[in-house]
Parts: structure tokens; sequence; C-alpha cells
């Protein structure tokens, strides 16, 4: 984890020093890990998350798409785990591509803002004048509650799966450049700040290779919150029928059929649903404990035991 | 005090202004000529430039934007397309359910996170702040629409108590509107009590450990005059702020829930709007919903200042 190494002033006598420092960091990072239970139980359900939405296609054997007439609206059995949908679609099938379809959106969503939003952060803590002006920006779009600016974009782009990403970016920028920004006005007036300038570094190279790695631990905890509640908002918007459009297997047009049927198939409401839950547990459990292994006041006291 | 006012007021108007610009260019995302995708297909060339003259989508965008605003400004949002009414007309009629609704649910936060939140800070480790971590958590996984749903499940379909959907007005006598607001009362104020729960016991702990506290408690002050008489009074304006700025994540988190109620609120004004491709109201709910939002965020922070004039002077 070279992220932890970045805040140790220390100064090495040798390559020799720097690496044994190194190793010894590593150590006590994944001793911390594996004693942080959210952590554990948080990645846990991450990797089962990652294996069924890779393995989909292999998990039930069967056609998300595929009708049957037939077997509609069955209950959970033998032959249907979780049931059947109003036009006999497998629902254990449909449950495993919304996970992974959930999973897809919310990283794709995580990583873009996290990208987006490290570099306007960077810039606008840095920068005066540009933070002036990005700064105002993002507090309008911020202004915002996110369900609705995300339904009001997605009207006028039309549902689709790669409209949903763009918009919900969007959204998610913000909070992440608010934290990037916050970390390096901070670091900026930082001694070794003013000595890389004085050396003459170039702007770029100061923010890049001497501000941007401070804003990494808070950058990351918050990309995995991030994660969690754009999973939420495109299961809120496919629900309303403003995300992705609706055969496609997802968390949200699943409760959204679920609805329809709540009377006699509760199990089209109940699965969909714990699966949702699942999903954003394991990622706020996850940035949970990230957040308690990489605040550097947690990992003092952590040494001190 | 009258600078802070002005201060506060002028740091506001930077934030409105930019969110006034996004709304409006929200039109611009639609691909291609806005009047044609509006008509639909099969509408001739002439209702289409019609339509655009009418929205002054011929007009260069600076101009546009100076137009749409000021009318805005005038409580004029344009016309529903789709309603053949004024967006301020459908606003307004829409308006009372949600309202009804939040308040509703922010009671229910209140009922809950208050006692909570004070009975974990003032015993921590014990019961109340163990169900305080596990609750908290339960509040920011589970998804609002999702709990009503269970709720619905459960209250409805299985024990057959509540209503599953829709909407009585208060003039129909209390008991009829809380009967049908109670679910999705409850569904929304639960996952914002587990907020407000969160808020009230780290703001609460910061109280406790001030010197007065030990003084008081020196004294003799018993553990309830402490907690309410002393504690509680400091610790209330970070929880007002949270209550202040929650109204406008209930009302967007009522957008979900109605539709899941048919509660006729402007969520579902919102939604219904979204499948008409009626773009004015949805500009006008968005709008509305955001500048409300921010005006209640200011009022709440000059409300402290008049109370608290250690934040006037900071």
């Amino acid at each position: 984890m070279p992220l932890l190494d970045t805040n140790t002033p220390a100064a090495f006598d040798s390559d020799d020093a720097r690496l044994r420092l190194k190793r010894e960091n590593r150590k006590l990072f994944a001793r911390r890990f594996v004693a942080n239970k959210s952590a554990v139980i948080g990645s846990a359900l991450i990797a089962l998350i990652a294996v069924v939405s890779l393995f989909a296609p292999w998990i039930s054997g069967r056609d998300p798409y595929g009708l049957d007439v037939v077997n509609r609206l069955k209950p959970p059995s033998s032959a249907f785990p979780f049931g059947t949908d109003n036009f006999g679609r497998d629902l254990l099938t449909r449950v495993v591509y919304g996970t992974r379809m959930s999973a897809e959106v919310g990283f794709a969503v995580a990583f873009a803002s996290s990208l987006i939003g490290l570099v306007i952060g960077l810039y606008a803590g840095y920068i005066k004048w540009l933070d002036q002006i990005l700064m105002r920006v993002m507090d309008g779009l911020f202004a915002f509650p996110a369900v609705l600016l995300a339904i009001a974009m997605m009207a006028a782009l039309g549902p689709s799966v790669g409209n949903l990403i763009v918009c919900l970016t969007i959204v998610f920028v913000p909070s992440i450049a608010r934290i990037v920004r916050s970390s390096a006005l901070v670091s900026k007036e930082q001694t070794y700040i003013e000595a890389m300038h004085a050396l003459g570094a170039s702007r770029n190279r100061i923010i890049w290779k001497h501000i941007m790695p401070g804003a990494l631990s808070p950058l990351i905890v918050q990309g995995s919150f991030v994660f969690a509640e754009a999973i939420i908002v495109e299961a809120a918007l496919s629900f309303l029928g403003a995300g992705i459009p609706a055969p496609t297997p997802s968390l949200g047009n699943l409760l959204s059929d679920g609805k329809l049927f709540i009377y006699n198939s509760s199990w089209m409401t109940i699965f969909p649903g714990l699966a949702l839950v699942l999903v954003v547990l394991a990622m706020n459990l996850f940035g949970d404990g990230l957040r308690d292994l990489l605040d550097p006041h947690a990992r003092r006291a952590g040494k001190k035991r | 005090m009258a600078f802070y006012i002005a201060r506060r007021l002028l740091a506001t108007i930077p934030v409105l202004f930019v969110l006034s610009v996004i709304v409006f260019l929200i039109i611009y995302l639609i691909p291609g000529d806005p009047a044609a995708v509006m008509l639909g297909d099969g509408a001739s060339p002439e209702t289409i430039e019609t339509l655009r003259e009418q929205m002054g989508l011929n007009l260069p965008l600076l101009p546009q934007y100076g137009r749409w605003i000021g009318h805005a400004l005038q409580g004029d949002l344009g016309d529903s397309f789709f309603m053949r009414q004024p967006v301020r007309t459908a606003l307004a009629e829409h308006l009372g359910p949600t309202l009804s609704l939040a308040v509703l649910a922010e009671l229910v936060a209140i009922v809950i996170a208050l006692p909570l939140g004070i009975r974990a800070a003032s015993r921590r480790g014990e019961l109340a702040d163990k169900t305080l971590t596990g609750f908290s958590l339960f509040g920011i996984t589970v998804p609002g629409f999702v709990l009503s749903m269970f709720t619905v499940l459960l209250f409805s379909v299985q024990l057959k108590w509540l209503p599953v959907s829709g909407y009585k007005p208060l003039s129909d006598g209390l008991w009829m509107h809380l009967k049908y607001l109670i679910l999705p009362a409850l569904s929304l104020g639960i996952v914002q009590a587990s907020l407000l729960a969160r808020v009230t016991r780290s703001s609460m702990l910061d109280v406790l450990n001030e010197s007065f506290v030990k003084t008081a408690l020196a004294k003799g002050v018993g553990e309830r005059g402490i907690v309410y008489r002393h504690a509680l009074r400091n610790a209330l304006l970070p929880i007002l702020t949270v209550i202040g700025g929650s109204f406008g994540t209930l009302i967007a988190g009522a957008a979900v829930i109605e539709s899941i109620f048919n509660i006729p609120g402007m969520g579902q004004l919102l939604v219904n709007s979204v499948q008409r491709r009626d773009y004015a109201v949805i500009q006008g709910v968005v709008l509305f919903v955001a500048f409300a939002y921010v005006l209640v965020n200011l009022v709440v922070d000059l409300l402290y200042a008049i109370v608290d004039p250690r934040i006037r002077l900071k």
C-alpha cells in the first residue's frame, strides 16, 4: 500500500531502510485490515458479488430474457429458487444479471466521478482564480437533491445505460471534488510545497506529484460511498422508468415489476429488494472499514496498541 | 448582524444563478430539436415552428436564458405542454400532498432520532449506542423505496392493517389523511432518522465533553438536568441544521415514494412529466424544489445567527 507512505515525513539513510519500512508498513496494514470487521465483511461480500457477476451465465444456466408462459408467476420452488415473473422468466437469473448491472453502473460512476472530481478538486484547491469558478459550479450542482437532478437529465437524454452513467457521474462529481479540494487546500500550505515551489518545480508537477498523493486516501473512501449511492440512485431511476430501459434486468426494473404484482407474488419484490440491500451494504461496510484504516488518526491509535 | 445577513444573502446568489443555468440547460441535453421531440412523430413543420417560437428556441442562448429566468422570477414557469395549464398551477395543485408527506416523515425522524441519539451519547457503549450504530448502517443501506415496498408487503398485503396505496386530502378527516400517509412517511422518516440520530449523538458528545458540563456535575446537578437542561440546549444547533436541510432530501425521496403509493404529489407530477416529455413541468419542479432547498437552508442559517451570537461574530 504505497498510500500509507506518503504522509511519513522521514529522511531515509538508504534504499534498504526505505524498503524495510515499506514492508513493515504493509505488514501493519494487513494486520489492521484483518482486525477491522467492517472491512473484512465488506470485502468478502464484494468478492461474492464480483464472482456472481462474472459467472452470471453459469449460475442458473437460464436465459434472463427466456419467456416461459406456462410457468408464469410461480412461487419459489426447487426448479425456480426465486420463483418466476409475469412472463415466466426465472427470477434468480434476472436477479443475478440485475446485480451485475448494478455493480457495473456503480463501478463506472464511481470511477468516472472520482477521476473528474480529482482533477477539478486539485486544480480548484491549488489555483485560486479557478477555485472561484469551479467551486461555484460544484456548489450549484450540489444544491440539487441527487435523484431529482438525475431524473431531469435522464428525461432529456432518454433512458439508456450509457446516459445513466453520464448523468450519475455529473451528479456525484461535486462530492468528490469538494473532498479533494479541501485536502489540496491543506497540503498547499505545507512547507514542502513551498520548498518545491522555491526549487522551481512546475505547477503541474507540484499538483500531481506532491499534492495528489495526499488526496488519494479521502478520495478512495468517498469513491466507495459514491459507488453505494450510485447503485441506490440507479435503482430508483430504473424503478421510476427513467433509468435502464425495460427488458434489461436491473434491480430497479425488477422492483418496478414487483410493484405491479405485490399482492400475489411477493417474491418478485423480496428477492430483488434483498439483492439491492446486499450490494449497498457491501459497499458501505467496505467504505466504513477503509475510512478507519486510511484515517491517519485511527492509524496512530492502532500503532499504540 | 446586518453585515452577516448581507454576506449570507450575497453568497446565496451565485448558487441560485448556477442552479438556474443548470436547469435551463437541461433542454439542450435533448438529442435533436426539443420542439420536434415534444410534439412527437407526425407533427407538421408549422406546428413545430410555432412551438419553437413559443419556447423561445429561436433566440440566441443568452437572451433565451434571460427571458426564461425573467419569467421564472416573476413566478411564470411556462405552460405545461401536456396538461394545457400553467406550470405554476400544476405545481400548486401537487404541492400539498408532498408537503404533508415531508412534514410527517420529518416528525417520524425526530421522534425516533432525538431520544435515541441523546441516550446513545449519555450512555456510551451501552444498548442505545449499539442500537444507533446498527440503525445508522441500516438507514444508509436500505433505500427508502425498498423499505417502503417491504412495509407494504408486511402491513398492507399480509396484515391488511393499512391501505396499499392512494391518498386522501386532509379535508376527508385527519385519520383518513394519516391512514394513507403512515407507511410512506414511516419509510421516508426511518431513513432520515438514521442520519439525524448520528448527528444528535455526535453533537451531544461534543457538548458533554465541555468543561461547563463538568462544573455542573461538580455542583451536583443530576444526570437528567445535565443532559436535558445543559447539554441538549447547546447541542441543538447542528441538529436543527440537519432538520432544516433535510427537507430537500425528503422532497426528492418523496418523488420515488409517491409513485409507489400513488400519492398525487410533486414527485408523481415529475415522474409523469418525464414519461410525457413535458419539459416545462420537469424544469419547473426541479427549479422549484432546488430553490426551496437553498432558501430553507439560508433561513435556517439566518435563524441561528439570531439565536446564537457566536455564529454571526465568526
